[in-house]
C-alpha cells in the first residue's frame, strides 16, 4: 500500500503522534496464540444444545405440530413452541419505530421460508438435539409461494406476509421510497441518447469463518448472561428484552470479540430463543449455527433488480438518471426497509446530474429473509451504475474514464437526495488511478479538482 | 453413549480422557482437554480452522476421530509459543498484520508449520498448496502467505 | 478459441453512518491511580481492529503512548451504548466519541498537573511520551503517572471524560425524497485488467489497481488489511459468490466452503492499494469510513473489463463462465455491442 501525501496535502496536518502510525494490533498476539477468547471458547457443566426445526417448504399452512415422540427421545430437556415466546412477532427496527412487527420467532400458523425456525430442541448433546429435531412432526398444507421479485409484484400474486397486506414494504411515500430531483422527463426530452438497461444479481452469504451464535448462562442473581457476536451489543438487548417481555436489567450481554461478521450479525435471532431455554430450565443454553444453517438460513445479501435509464448528451453530460431498484426481502422486513431507503439516497452515485427519479422498492418473497451486508444498499447499485457508466461512455464514443470525469462530482454541487457534496475527491482518485495504471486520459482531466470547478 | 478411554500428548504434554465413541477430535481437544485454540468453523472438513498437527501431518480435527489418536503426538497452536517466545510463524502472522478476525488464524499457523517442518524453505506455490485448505474470509490471503514466506526467511536466518 | 484480455475501470462513493432513528455512540475514559487510560464502549470488533483504533485515537487526544490506553468495550454492564458495528460507522462515531471522552479526561488532567506545577493549565502541553510540561519551558514538568497518583491521592479528582457522538435523525421527505442519511462519504477508483477464455468462459484476474480516499489513515497497515480483504471480496463477488446460483430458483444452494464459492489463494490478482486522505470535517482526525466501499469498485471494474475483453455484457451477479458462455453464444463471433444478457 502506498499513501499518496501529495493530494489534498493543504487540508491536512500530518504532525499527529499516534494517529497515522502502524501500530501493531494490541488483539493480534491473542490470535496468534490461539488465546483470544470467541464466544463460543467456554466450558459449561450441564451445558444444553438448541436445535431448530425448520420448515422444509418455501410457503405452508401449519396445521399440527406433534411433539410426542421428540418429547421422549433420551436427552431432550425442553422444547420450544411459539406458545413459550412472550412477544413471539416481533421486528428488530421497532426499536427505532420502523413497523409493522411482521415476523415470527418460532412458527405459528404459517412458514413464508424454506428454513424457518418452528420448533426448539433443548437437549444435553448436539447428537440429542439433532435426533430429536428429526422425531417433532409437523403437518403442512402447502401454499403457493412466490420466488422472484417480477412473481410477487405480479397481480394476484399470493401474499407473503400478512402483516404487510401487500408483497411491498408502505413507505410513508407510497410502494418505493422515492427521490424526486429536477424534472427527468424534461431532461430525457432534450437528451441526445438514451439507455434503458436492466441490471440484476443472486444473494450473497457473509460467509464469516465463525458461524452466528451464542452462550446463554442464567445467573444466581436471576440475570441472564449472553455471549455472544453480535454485531451491536445493545440492538441485542433492547430486543431481546421485548421479544421475552424481560426487564432489560435481567440481561446482560457480553461480546466484542467476532470472528468476521460483514454484516451477518446484526440479526437479533439466536439470542432471544437461547435466553427464553435458559430461563424455563434453569441451564446454560448453547445455539450455533450450523456451516450449513450460516449458508442457507442465516440472512444473505438481498437479491436485487436494478432499471436504469439515462439520458445523455453528445458532450458526454447525464442529464437525466432514472433508477428503479427493488431489493428482495425474503419473507421479512429484518433490515430492508432501511437497505431499500439508503439504495434510494445513493443514486445517482458520485456524479451531478441535474434530473433525478429514483422508486427503490423492498419487496417481500418465500425467500430466506436478507439483511444488512458489507456495502448494504450500495453494492449491487454501484456495480449498475459503473457498468452503466462504460455503456454511456461507449454510446458517445468517449473513454469510460473521462466521461466519468465530465460528471464527477464536486464540492457544493447539490445532490439529488438535497445535501451538498462536501469532501469530494472521487476526480483525484481517477487521476491517481490514471497515473498509476498507465491509463490516458487528457491533460484537462488532470487539471481538474474536486474543491472547485474550472472557469 | 459408550464411552472409550483415549491418551495422547498434547502440545508435549500427557493427556488421558474418556470421550464418546465416534467424537470428532475437535470435541475431545475442545469441550474435554479445554484448548480452545482448535476453532469449529464448519465441522464438515470445508475450512480448516480446525487444523491441528498429529504425529507430524496436517489434519483436520473435526474429521477425525478421537479415539483413533490413541498413543499420538498432537500439536496445535494453543501450545506453540514457549513462554512469552513466539513460534517465528506466530511473530511473522503477528508483525504482518496477517490476523484481522483471528479465527481462522490458529489453523493457518498449523497448516503453515505442517509445510514448514518438512520444507523449511518453501516456494510461494508451496505455500499456497499449504493454506489451500483454509478459509480465510477477511484478508484476501496475501498477508498469510507473505507471513508465512517471512517465517520461512526468519528461520532460515536463526539456523544459519 | 483464444484468451482474450481486457480492462474496465469504475468510480464509487460510499456514506459513512447509517441514519435511521438517530445514529448514536457514547464513551467514557477514566485514568488509573498510575496513569493509564481506560476506554470504556460497547462497539464491537468483528476483526477490523476497532480496540486498537480506539486505543491510538484516545492515545493521541490525551496525549500518551497508545500502549498506554486499555480499550474494554462491548460488555453491555461497562460500556455505554453503541448502536453497533456496521455501516461503515464503527471508527467514524466510536471514534469522535472517544475523542470528545478523551478531551475531558484530558483537561482535568492539565488542571491536576497545573496544581502540582503551579502554573495555569492552559500553559501546559504533552510530550505524548507520558508528560506534561509548560508550554516553552521543557524543564518544567510532571510525568502523568505522577499527576494521576496525584489526582487520586492528593486531589481528590477523577481524570475522566465523558464523550458522545450523535448525528440526529434524518426523516426523508415524502414527496422530494430530501434527507441526511448519512455523514461523509469515501472514495475509490479501480482498474481491473482480465483475462477471459471465450472456450471455457473462465475469468482471470490479473491485477487491480484501487485508489482509496479515505480521510485518514488511522493506522495504515490496519487500513491496508482492510482494503486489500475488501479488494479480494469484490473480485470474489464480481466472479464467485452467491448462495442461489440460479436465483430466483432455490435449487442448488452452497451449503459448505466447497459448494459456496469464493477465490482461494492460488486465485489472487495482483493487487495493488494506493491510498488519498482528504479529511473529513466531521471525522475522528478525518477518518472516514472505508470498510465497506473497498469492496464495490472491483465488481463494476471487472465487468467492465469482461466487456472490453470478449464483447459481451454481464449484466447479471455473479459473472460465473456460464454466464459468459451463453453471452458469448448468443452473440455469436460478433461484437456484443451494448446489450447481452
Amino acid at each position: 500500500m502506498e499513501l499518496r501525501k501529495e493530494y489534498f496535502a493543504d487540508e491536512r496536518k500530518d504532525d499527529l503522534k499516534e494517529i497515522g502510525q502502524p501500530r501493531l494490533r494490541s488483539d493480534a498476539l491473542g490470535h496468534v496464540t490461539g488465546t483470544t477468547t470467541f464466544f463460543a471458547d467456554r466450558n459449561l457443566p450441564g451445558l444444553l444444545h438448541l436445535k431448530m426445526v425448520r420448515s422444509p417448504h418455501h410457503h405452508a399452512r401449519i396445521r399440527a405440530i406433534d411433539l410426542s415422540e421428540a418429547g421422549r427421545h433420551p436427552g431432550v430437556v425442553r422444547i420450544l413452541t411459539a406458545d413459550d415466546v412472550p412477544h413471539n412477532v416481533y421486528t428488530i427496527l421497532t426499536l427505532i419505530q420502523v413497523g409493522p412487527e411482521d415476523e415470527t420467532v418460532l412458527a405459528t400458523d404459517k412458514v413464508r421460508w424454506k428454513g424457518e425456525a418452528i420448533v426448539a430442541i433443548l437437549a444435553d448433546s448436539e447428537r440429542a438435539a439433532h435426533e430429536a429435531a428429526e422425531r417433532v412432526k409437523v403437518d403442512y398444507e402447502v401454499l403457493p409461494a412466490v420466488l422472484s421479485i417480477d412473481e410477487a409484484l405480479a397481480p394476484g400474486a399470493p401474499i407473503v406476509n400478512e402483516y404487510h397486506g401487500q408483497n411491498y414494504y408502505r413507505y410513508d411515500s407510497g410502494e418505493s421510497r422515492k427521490v424526486r430531483f429536477g424534472d427527468v422527463e424534461a431532461g430525457f426530452a432534450g437528451a441526445d441518447h438514451i439507455l434503458e438497461q436492466t441490471y440484476g444479481s443472486g444473494p450473497i452469504e457473509h460467509a464469516p469463518t465463525e458461524t452466528t451464535g451464542c452462550i446463554v448462562v442464567p445467573e444466581g442473581s436471576g440475570r441472564y448472561t449472553c455471549y455472544t457476536n453480535t454485531q451491536a451489543m445493545f440492538f441485542t438487548l433492547d430486543n431481546t428484552s421485548i421479544i421475552l417481555q424481560m426487564d432489560g436489567a435481567k440481561l446482560h450481554m457480553v461480546g466484542g470479540t467476532v470472528g468476521g461478521g460483514f454484516g451477518g450479525k446484526v440479526d437479533v435471532i439466536v439470542e432471544p430463543i437461547a435466553i427464553l431455554g435458559a430461563k424455563l430450565t434453569g441451564r446454560p443454553v448453547s445455539f450455533i449455527y450450523s456451516r450449513e444453517e450460516e449458508m442457507q438460513i442465516s440472512s444473505p445479501r438481498a437479491a436485487e433488480k436494478l432499471v436504469i435509464k439515462d439520458g445523455v448528451m453528445r458532450d458526454g453530460r447525464i442529464v437525466a438518471r432514472y433508477v428503479k431498484a427493488y431489493i428482495d426481502a425474503g419473507a421479512y422486513s429484518r433490515h430492508s426497509p432501511y437497505g431499500a431507503q439508503k439504495s434510494a439516497a445513493h443514486f445517482p452515485g458520485p456524479y451531478t446530474v441535474p434530473n433525478v427519479w429514483v422508486d427503490s422498492h423492498c419487496v417481500y418473497t418465500n425467500r430466506t429473509p436478507s439483511s444488512a451486508m458489507r456495502g448494504f444498499g450500495v453494492t449491487i447499485g454501484d456495480f449498475a451504475l459503473e457498468v452503466q457508466m462504460d455503456k454511456l461512455a461507449r454510446l458517445v464514443g468517449m473513454d469510460p474514464l473521462e466521461f466519468r470525469f465530465v460528471n464527477a462530482y464536486r464540492d457544493g454541487d447539490m445532490k439529488a437526495h438535497r445535501q451538498p457534496t462536501e469532501g469530494a475527491a472521487l476526480i483525484e482518485c481517477m487521476q491517481e488511478a490514471a497515473r498509476a495504471s498507465n491509463w490516458p486520459v487528457s491533460e484537462k482531466y488532470l487539471q481538474m479538482s474536486s474543491a472547485r470547478r474550472e472557469g | 453413549m459408550k464411552k472409550v478411554p483415549v491418551q495422547f500428548t498434547l502440545n508435549g504434554e500427557d493427556k488421558a480422557e474418556f470421550v464418546e465413541s465416534g467424537a470428532t477430535l475437535l470435541k475431545a481437544l475442545r469441550e474435554k482437554i479445554g484448548d480452545t485454540s482448535v476453532k469449529a468453523g464448519c465441522q464438515q472438513g470445508t475450512c480448516g480452522s480446525c487444523a491441528v498437527i498429529v504425529d507430524g501431518e496436517l489434519r483436520l480435527s473435526c474429521l477425525t476421530l478421537a479415539e483413533r489418536c490413541d498413543g499420538a503426538a498432537i500439536e496445535t497452536t494453543g501450545g506453540l509459543a514457549h513462554g512469552e517466545v513466539l513460534h517465528p510463524l506466530q511473530r511473522a502472522f503477528n508483525e504482518g498484520f496477517a490476523t484481522q478476525c483471528g479465527f481462522c488464524t490458529p489453523g493457518m499457523i498449523m497448516a503453515a508449520k505442517a509445510l514448514l517442518d518438512g520444507n523449511p524453505q518453501p516456494s510461494r506455490e508451496d505455500v499456497v498448496e499449504a493454506i489451500s485448505g483454509n478459509i480465510c474470509r477477511c484478508t484476501g490471503y496475501e498477508p498469510i502467505i507473505q507471513a508465512i514466506l517471512a517465517a520461512a526467511r526468519a528461520n532460515s536466518l536463526s539456523a544459519a | 478459441m483464444a484468451m482474450r484480455q481486457g480492462r474496465g475501470v469504475a468510480a464509487v462513493n460510499y456514506p459513512t453512518g447509517m441514519n435511521l432513528g438517530g445514529d448514536p455512540t457514547q464513551a467514557l475514559v477514566h485514568s488509573t491511580p498510575t496513569g493509564n487510560f481506560m476506554v470504556s464502549l460497547s462497539s464491537v470488533d468483528l476483526g477490523q481492529g476497532m480496540k486498537q483504533i480506539m486505543a491510538q485515537i484516545c492515545a493521541e487526544t490525551i496525549g500518551v503512548p497508545t500502549d498506554r490506553v486499555i480499550v474494554d468495550t462491548a460488555d453491555t454492564d461497562t460500556g455505554p451504548h453503541c448502536m453497533g458495528t456496521f455501516a461503515s460507522r464503527g471508527t467514524h462515531r466510536a471514534g469522535n466519541a472517544v475523542i470528545a471522552a478523551a478531551r475531558e479526561a484530558r483537561q482535568v488532567m492539565l488542571e491536576v498537573a497545573a496544581e502540582e506545577l503551579e502554573v495555569n493549565a492552559s500553559d501546559l502541553d504533552t510530550d505524548g511520551a507520558g508528560n506534561i510540561h509548560v508550554r516553552g519551558a521543557p524543564q518544567r514538568s510532571i510525568s502523568i503517572f505522577d499527576t494521576a497518583l496525584s489526582a487520586h491521592f492528593k486531589r481528590g479528582r477523577s481524570i475522566s471524560g465523558r464523550g458522545m457522538f450523535l448525528i440526529p435523525r434524518s426523516y426523508p421527505d415524502a414527496e422530494t425524497g430530501a434527507m441526511k442519511p448519512s455523514t461523509c462519504y469515501a472514495h475509490a477508483c479501480t482498474v481491473a485488467e482480465v483475462e477471459v477464455d471465450d472456450e471455457t468462459g473462465e475469468v482471470n484476474v490479473l491485477t487491480v489497481k484501487n485508489i482509496f480516499e479515505i480521510g485518514r489513515a488511522l493506522n495504515p497497515k490496519m487500513v491496508e488489511q482492510q482494503l486489500v480483504g475488501g479488494s479480494w471480496m469484490g473480485i470474489s463477488h464480481a466472479l464467485y459468490e452467491t448462495t442461489e446460483p440460479y436465483y430466483p430458483s432455490r435449487e442448488h444452494g452452497g451449503r459448505d466452503f466447497n459448494e459456496y464459492l469464493m477465490p482461494g489463494p492460488g486465485d489472487l490478482a495482483q493487487t495493488e492499494v494506493i491510498v488519498l486522505e482528504r479529511p473529513a470535517a466531521d471525522g475522528p482526525y478525518g477518518a472516514k469510513g472505508p470498510g465497506e466501499m473497498c469492496a464495490n469498485p472491483q465488481i463494476p471494474a471487472i465487468a467492465n473489463a469482461i466487456f472490453d475483453a470478449v464483447g459481451v455484457r454481464i449484466d447479471t451477479l455473479p459473472i460465473t463462465p456460464e454466464r459468459i458462455l451463453r453471452a458469448l453464444k448468443a452473440n455469436g463471433t460478433e461484437n456484443a455491442g451494448l446489450v447481452a444478457h
